[in-house]
């Protein structure tokens, strides 16, 4: 997966600077703008394979730019935004951006994160029925867990959740989304049933359900299935 | 002064329309049972029946009387339907077979009377109505301790209760004849065994029966009736639109004036008012006259309305060119029924003048009682005035009378060779006038008297002396000093009324001026001057505006600069301000103080106290101004209110600009601090991928440090700004452990982790970032403080009532004593400072935060003493309650 043309789009010289060294050194090809302009005009005429956005832009709102943004190059969104901006995170995620990166950021998660929304494109197209986290398999299509070759046997919510997140691996799924799609009609209560279900799956999944290395929580966002890249 | 309505409204003719279809309703009232209200109501009957009218009785109870029973047997009687009640056949009306019957006249003896259950309706009297509207009239008869609305009345003195009542809606609809004997002679038909009584109920009616049981009923039978008359009569005045005053409910005026036996009139009235259960009015006639009282006479009118506003009167001045004329206008309007009037101590000489206003009151408001008291203590017969113009007059004014009368004889005499005499003394009739309606009587005198001189002087024969020969030039004397008086009468009336009207129309003016002012100005204080500024010269006295503030009330405005409120002119001011009305000097609390202090109220509330004194210590205001000082603090009251609710939106928009500087700020400090951070972080992370050097490590660990004191310095602003906005959620602290310990693992390398966290927690309602800051405050802090290699353990455990999250360290732990005071804002102990790194604030954070989301946050040493405890209380109502369900 060399190669890949990565649009970064920050003001900070050395931001950019930085993530150049990342990049480049993980071989892909890295386009940097300075501005919303020139991210707008890099996104339609470059063809990047990715866009990184830092939400902090002189000229424009980034959260403006990310709708705009993914409908002229429809490739993955990864936002790089400070820590205490969870609104601006998940309404970016609300937008369509894929995942986020939190300043100041470790290069390793940037990079894993980078691979997985990625990854995600290509799976759009040929799906990825089966998904493996550790000595998890997921396949999506039987409604089938397996742990280290066992069968798990999860109830329907349990699933419906996990399928969410493995349907995104290695990604971050907002609790609007996992919401949305397992409890539709409920309104009141839903966080908590949510809770309650990661908990019972963690029960089920994780070798050490105290602290969780397969669903990783997203302070205040969503969830994040730890799989493999 | 509102007088009720008495045009009849559409209501009235409907309601009147309604009537006309349905029978009529006589009720036979009596105080208490064995009056003869069945008696009567029979005996009436009959003579109905004699009279050609189709009477059938319903029901009567005759309890075996035989004049009673002899009346009923004339009559057709409706037989009794038996009715079966456990067990026992009770016998009641029969209400169909009365329908059926259809009699003109129906006799249904006990309108209280309840029916057996299982009968149409429960109660007698819903039967009555039924007949009634079927149209057909119905006598009945009830007794006083029956009226639903007299029910308690009755059983207080009594201490009999009954449990039958008649709704007075019933009694309103229907013609009252109260049966009445007296007491004794009751009693003694009681005696008699002539009055029907249950037995079981003996004692008790034997008690009911006492004489002053009875008075009290038949008082209250008597005025239940009268009430009721009052009130048909007023729907008869109204229906009939008829004119005039009509004794209905008393209304009582009490008139007053300046004369010192004034506040006896107005207990006298107050006395008249209680005896008819009457409400009553105060009136003061506003005439020329007394626009020309003294501050004295003012102050004792003042006070005499004060006093009958004490006791409980409505209070009301009344413009009006004579006393007589503004009583008899009052009277009327308000349908006053008395009219209680003081007796001035005047001579006779002045009645034969003018006619006792008593006399005239009488004879011009007919339909009304007018009482007569003697105004005690009123020895002075006539008071003082103070006319503006003086009753002698000016000097000026007999200077230029003087002149004019020279004037006119010299004309006269320039004239005389063309004028006849007669005619020469018309021309005296124009400095007479002249002087009369410009200076007033006496000098109009004085000009009758210099013209008649004069021209007794200079034109009469004999020319030069003072004789009069001829008798005719007598009348012409007399004809001048009459005009005079008679001029100068008209004219001061004349004037008077239109000082009046120019009164008014200052008022009016400097209202509308005050308005003006007031609404130009935009700040509270600049208000507060102008109100002063304003009453001080509209009433030439000392004006101060006195606020409320925590510390009590503060003056915010004067009209002198060297005004100083004492302890007793406070005190006075507090109590306006805390009951809304004045006191002070004129009015009737804490009278001692040289000011009088006005509330400014708005919407119910007090917003300012107006302070007004002369600067002699003389009475602030005379009782004519006061109507223009309440119009003047009406309106200042208003414009202070406005400003006040211009205020609180301004202040809600500055506490939106405010937060959204702050956000801004927050914003871009965050954002500006972070992302060099960012770089240095990231730049020696990808360095030390390629060389391993201390130093690089040494960068990492305080660019990390530097971004831990970056969170907690906005974290403490917003702790301190108090304006943490939770988002509450339910939280896993599962969830929010892992995810501190992620956030913390380089601080805390070195160190293992041991998390005691059950997997069977309840979910806890806390903010998650908020909630997360703690977690990395507490977990920083054990980093910083236990021994190298030492494990950090993170222990949740559910107690009763509460859900404790402690972490422990193993260290040098907290002095022992001073465990609170690491919560404070940039506190390290010196016990425990060991020179690492760290700015204080992050228990500060954590205890900010934890408090505001409703957790309290404890440290203590360990039990073992080798460390610290840091706990974090969720009290049971942070807890999600387990339900199980996880929803469909």
């Amino acid at each position: 997966m060399t190669g890949q043309r990565i649009l970064v789009v920050d003001d900070e010289l050395h931001i950019r600077r930085l993530l150049h060294g990342t990049l480049t050194r993980a071989a892909y090809e890295v386009i940097e703008a300075k501005t919303g302009r020139e991210a707008l005009a890099l996104a339609a005429s470059a063809h990047p394979d990715a866009i990184l956005l830092d939400l902090g832009l002189p000229d424009r709102d980034g959260l403006e730019l990310v709708p705009i943004l993914l409908r002229q190059a429809k490739v993955p969104l990864l936002v790089i935004s400070a820590r205490e901006a969870t609104d601006d995170k998940v309404a970016a995620l609300d937008l369509g951006a894929d995942d986020y990166v939190t300043k100041p950021f470790d290069g390793e998660e940037l990079l894993a994160r980078l691979r997985a929304a990625l990854r995600s494109k290509v799976s759009a197209h040929g799906s990825e029925p089966i998904v493996s986290a550790g000595d998890l398999r997921i396949d999506l299509t039987n409604r089938i867990v397996t742990k280290g070759g066992t069968e798990l046997h999860l109830t329907r919510k349990e699933f419906d959740v996990l399928g969410q997140l493995a349907m995104a691996p290695g990604r971050v799924v907002t609790h609007t989304r996992i919401l949305a799609q397992a409890w539709p009609l409920e309104t009141d209560r839903r966080i908590e049933y949510l809770r309650i279900v990661v908990r019972n799956l963690r029960q089920k999944l994780e070798s050490d359900p105290a602290s969780p290395k397969l669903i990783v929580n997203e302070l205040g966002i969503g969830y994040r299935l730890m799989a493999d890249a | 002064m509102s007088a009720p309505p008495d045009r009849p409204s559409p209501e009235d003719f409907l309601r009147q329309a309604a009537q006309e279809g349905r029978g009529k309703l006589k009720i036979f009232l009596g105080a208490a049972p064995g009056v003869g209200k069945t008696f009567e109501m029979l005996s009436e009957g009959a003579a109905r029946k004699a009279a050609g009218i189709d009477v059938v009785v319903g029901v009567v109870e005759t309890h075996g009387r035989r004049e009673t029973e002899a009346l009923t047997r004339g009559q057709e009687i409706v037989p009794r339907r038996d009715m079966p009640y456990e067990g026992r056949t009770l016998q009641e009306m029969d209400l169909d077979a009365l329908l059926e019957r259809h009699p003109q006249l129906a006799l249904v003896d006990e309108l209280a009377h309840t029916n057996v259950p299982g009968s149409r309706h429960p109660k007698r009297w819903q039967d009555v109505e039924e007949l009634l509207d079927a149209g057909i009239d119905v006598f009945s008869t009830v007794n006083i301790q029956h009226i639903e609305s007299l029910n308690d009345v009755v059983a207080s003195f009594t201490r009999v209760r009954v449990r039958e009542t008649v709704p007075d809606s019933v009694l309103e609809m229907a013609e009252l004849e109260v049966v009445d004997i007296p007491p004794d002679e009751l009693i003694e038909r009681l005696k008699e065994g002539k009055v029907y009584m249950p037995a079981e109920a003996s004692r008790a009616l034997n008690h009911f029966f006492s004489k002053s049981n009875l008075s009290a009923l038949r008082e209250l039978a008597l005025r239940r009736a009268a009430q009721a008359v009052d009130a048909q009569m007023l729907d008869h005045v109204r229906a009939n639109a008829l004119g005039g005053t009509w004794a209905g409910t008393d209304r009582i005026v009490v008139a007053v004036n300046e004369l010192p036996g004034a506040e006896g009139l107005v207990r006298a009235a107050k006395r008249i008012a209680d005896a008819l259960h009457a409400p009553w009015t105060a009136v003061h006639v506003e005439t020329p006259r007394t626009r020309q009282l003294g501050p004295e006479e003012h102050r004792r009118i003042a006070t005499v309305l004060n006093l009958a506003t004490q006791l409980g009167a409505a209070v009301i001045s009344v413009p009006a060119a004579t006393v007589v004329e503004g009583l008899k206008t009052y009277v009327t309007e308000a349908r006053a029924t008395q009219l209680v009037v003081g007796k001035s101590p005047r001579s006779r000489l002045f009645e034969l003048r003018h006619g006792s206003v008593v006399d005239r009151l009488v004879r011009d408001t007919p339909g009304v009682a007018v009482h007569v008291m003697p105004l005690e203590g009123a020895t002075a017969p006539r008071p003082r005035r103070n006319r503006a113009r003086g009753a002698w007059g000016t000097r000026s004014g007999y200077l230029w009378t003087t002149a004019m009368v020279a004037g006119v004889t010299s004309a006269g005499t320039g004239l005389s060779h063309i004028l006849t005499l007669g005619n020469v003394a018309l021309l005296y009739l124009l400095p007479v006038m002249a002087a009369a309606s410009l200076f007033g009587l006496r000098t109009g005198l004085y000009a009758g008297l210099a013209s008649s001189l004069a021209y007794n002087f200079f034109f009469l024969p004999p020319v030069h002396t003072l004789t009069v020969n001829n008798p005719e030039n007598i009348v012409s004397i007399v004809v001048l000093l009459g005009v005079a008086i008679v001029t100068s009468q008209l004219t001061s009336r004349v004037r008077a009324q239109a000082d009046l009207a120019a009164t008014s129309a200052r008022s009016n003016a400097a209202l509308a001026g005050f308005l003006r002012q007031l609404t130009s100005l935009g700040d509270r204080t600049e208000v507060c001057r102008a109100i002063c500024t304003e009453i001080s010269l509209l009433f030439g006295l000392r004006a101060v505006i006195l606020e409320s503030e925590e510390t009590g009330l503060v003056v915010q405005a004067a009209s002198a600069a060297d005004t100083r409120m004492e302890t007793m002119e406070l005190a006075a001011a507090q109590w306006v301000q805390d009951t809304g009305q004045a006191a002070g000097r004129g009015s009737g609390t804490l009278t001692a103080s040289d000011w009088l202090f006005q509330p400014l109220k708005a919407g119910g509330r007090v917003l300012a106290v107006l302070g007004i004194a002369q600067d002699d210590g003389s009475d602030p205001i005379r009782s004519d101004q006061l109507p223009l000082l309440s119009g003047l603090l009406d309106q200042a009251a208003l414009a202070l209110e406005r400003l006040r609710l211009e205020a609180e939106m301004r202040d809600v928009d500055s506490v939106r600009e405010r937060d959204r500087l702050r956000a801004a700020l927050l914003s871009s400090v965050g954002h500006d601090l972070r992302t060099p951070l960012t770089s240095i972080l990231a730049g020696a992370a990808e360095l030390h991928r390629e060389i391993d050097h201390p130093l690089l490590t040494m960068i990492e660990g305080e660019a990390l440090r530097l971004n831990r004191f970056v969170s907690n310095l906005l974290d403490m602003t917003r702790v301190e700004a108090g304006a943490l906005k939770l988002k509450v959620e339910p939280t896993d602290l599962t969830d929010a452990v892992a995810a501190a310990v992620a956030d913390t693992r380089r601080s805390l390398e070195g160190h293992s982790i041991n998390l005691e966290v059950p997997p069977d927690l309840p979910l806890v309602r806390v903010d998650p970032q908020l909630f997360h800051h703690c977690l990395l405050n507490l977990l920083d802090n054990a980093g910083r403080y236990a021994d190298a290699g030492t494990p950090i353990s993170i222990r949740a455990e559910r107690r009763y009532g509460e859900l404790i999250l402690s972490v422990i360290d193993q260290g040098p732990g907290l002095p022992p004593g001073r465990e609170k005071e690491v919560f404070e804002t940039f506190r390290r102990l010196e016990g425990s400072d060991r020179a690492v790194g760290g700015t204080g604030l992050g228990l500060a954070i954590v205890k900010g935060f934890a408090e505001a989301m409703g957790m309290s946050v404890s440290a203590s040493a360990r039990s073992d003493r080798k460390g610290a405890t840091f706990a974090l209380r969720f009290p049971e109502q942070l807890l999600v309650k387990e339900s199980g369900e996880v929803g469909e």
